[in-house]
């Protein structure tokens, strides 16, 4: 759905992305996660066909961005959360997605009909016709998210939604997005939020100019220190261990009374492991993957570049 | 390009420019302190005169000279009330984070800025249209009554206010909206806005020192000059819409 190619875009002497290669495939949620000035929102304002890319190449459902009778069949085919929300404050909810109804060429009925069902959903049907400048922080980007909705696109942007939100509305619209995801819509996230990209998304990126790793949060995390598993037992005794190093299991013990294992297969080698400890005298009391955190992966990758 | 979703965002301005109190006084105050100031002086002149028959016809030659130049002011308060609206235009949707939502939908250069002149255009026309309408009534009303004749309507007003007004309307609207979309502040906008109006205050000056007399024939010269600049200014203003530049450069 979404392609790039060695994707580069530059402010004067400063560059801004360089050499983005990504595939996004249709229904799935892909996440960008970045330091500020990483790039992200350049990225979705070139995809958004709002600003110009300096080389390389990019397709949104194989219409070709940079070409403007191309342009215009995707800005028809996508929606824009921008980090800023961008509503018209002096008009009412219903007012303003309306009005970017009529943009995005929806019949009347399909307007009408949308409006009511996503207002309601969000539990903004009762105050539609109350100014926007009214409105709280969360209310307003839940109506940015609806606005971006309005016309049933293929693919929709989401530039930072959850930014300067309390943690009840940060839910609220991630909920929404999960709702959304189901629709089978293809989303492109961009975040600073570790834990509602490792939530919401299929895959994510790590854009710090360039893509510095891709991959599903699992891959991701993995990357950093490959998969362990955690055994607690009772006691370590030198023949636990022992057994442990007969297996060719590289190991370190943590707490005195945790093994933490490098496996390659955990779900292939964890019950020989387990017999193994079981069969040296030792006690297993609970058993756990352990892997870094995306935080951690995250961290490490940003600090690396830079 | 399609024409109703122009008219969409002429509708949209509408209904934001109905809540901000700057932009309704600028388009009433003006007409309304000429078209009941100016009756209100000529009232004040000849209120208590005594005038006898042998001095009217004079008197009325040089009021109509005076009135013919005082219709000639609704062409400036033409060029002048589409400033405040026509520089926000563009300026006011970047100050308000909303033109990049904007520039995401499916709407060309054209549209965006058709609807953004149809906006500032059609207030500042049916203003001006009012104070012209209150104007003519009260100068009527004071040359009825005081020297027995009604000078209004008349050719030379039905050409100002029928091809004059409208097209520099139009001219003001297309400069101050390519001005919104150049500058990055609306103060800046409004200032530069503001210089349409020199060229309209040189024909009054020109017609003061007898340059130019306004008589329906030259006024339908000016109306064509203006109308040729009209096309030549929406054409530029096309050219200079700079999506990219709005965007990424302005803060």
């Amino acid at each position: 759905m979404i392609e790039t190619d060695n994707l580069t875009r530059t402010y004067g002497d400063v560059t801004a992305v360089e050499d983005l290669t990504l595939r996004v495939d249709e229904g799935e949620v892909f996440g960008f996660l970045g330091p500020n000035g990483a790039g992200k929102t350049t990225c979705v304002r070139v995809l958004a066909c709002l600003i110009s890319k300096t080389s390389g190449e990019a397709r949104i459902a194989d219409y070709e961005i940079g070409n403007s009778a191309d342009c215009q069949k995707i800005r028809k085919i996508i929606g824009l959360v921008p980090d800023n929300v961008g509503l018209y404050e002096d008009l009412s909810a219903y007012r303003n997605l309306d009005f970017y109804g009529r943009l995005y060429e929806c019949p009347e009925s399909q307007r009408r009909e949308r409006i009511e069902y996503f207002l309601k959903m969000l539990e903004l049907w009762d105050v539609r016709d109350r100014a926007v400048r009214t409105f709280s922080k969360g209310m307003k980007q839940k109506l940015a998210i609806v606005r971006a909705l309005i016309h049933d696109p293929q693919v929709l942007f989401l530039d930072e939604p959850t930014a300067n939100l309390d943690p009840a509305f940060q839910k609220t619209v991630r909920d929404f997005i999960l709702e959304l995801k189901h629709e089978k819509r293809t989303i492109f996230l961009n975040t600073h939020n570790l834990d509602e990209a490792q939530r919401i998304c299929d895959r994510i990126g790590i854009l710090n100019t360039r893509l510095v790793a891709e991959g599903t949060p699992e891959q991701l995390m993995e990357s950093l220190e490959g998969r362990k598993t955690e055994i607690q037992l009772q006691q370590v005794t030198p023949a636990v261990t022992g057994a442990v190093e007969r297996l060719g299991l590289h190991y370190v013990t943590t707490n005195g009374n945790r093994l933490v294992i490098d496996v390659r297969d955990p779900e292939m080698e964890n019950p020989g492991i387990t017999e193994a400890i079981v069969a040296a005298g030792g006690h297993v009391q609970f058993i756990n993957e352990k892997h870094a955190t995306l935080e951690e992966v995250y961290l490490k990758l940003v600090r690396e570049e830079q | 390009m399609k024409l109703w979703k122009s008219w969409a965002i002429a509708r949209k301005d509408f209904a934001t420019f109905r809540t901000k109190r700057y932009v309704i006084y600028s388009l009433v105050v003006l007409p309304l302190f000429i078209s009941i100031g100016l009756p209100t002086l000529i009232w004040l002149g000849v209120r208590n005169a005594s005038i006898s028959s042998s001095q009217l016809p004079a008197l009325v030659s040089g009021l109509n000279g005076v009135l013919n130049a005082f219709s000639f002011f609704f062409v400036i308060i033409a060029g002048m009330l589409p400033i405040s609206i026509g520089a926000y235009s563009i300026v006011g949707e970047k100050l308000e984070k909303t033109l990049e939502p904007l520039l995401a939908t499916p709407t060309t250069d054209g549209e965006i800025l058709l609807g953004k002149g149809i906006a500032a255009f059609l207030p500042s026309v049916v203003a001006t249209y009012a104070g012209a309408v209150i104007f003519m009534v009260l100068m009527d009303a004071v040359t009825s009554t005081k020297l027995g004749y009604i000078y209004f309507p008349n050719w030379t007003v039905a050409v100002i206010l029928l091809t004059t007004v409208p097209l520099i309307s139009i001219l003001s609207t297309e400069f101050n909206v390519i001005i919104s979309a150049r500058v990055s502040d609306i103060r800046a906008a409004q200032q530069f806005g503001a210089l349409i109006v020199l060229p309209l205050a040189a024909i009054y000056v020109a017609t003061e020192v007898a340059f130019v007399s306004l008589t329906p024939a030259n006024l339908l010269i000016i109306s064509a000059i203006i109308l040729v600049i009209d096309a030549l200014l929406f054409s530029l203003s096309r050219a200079t819409f700079r999506r990219e530049e709005i965007l990424t450069k302005w803060k």
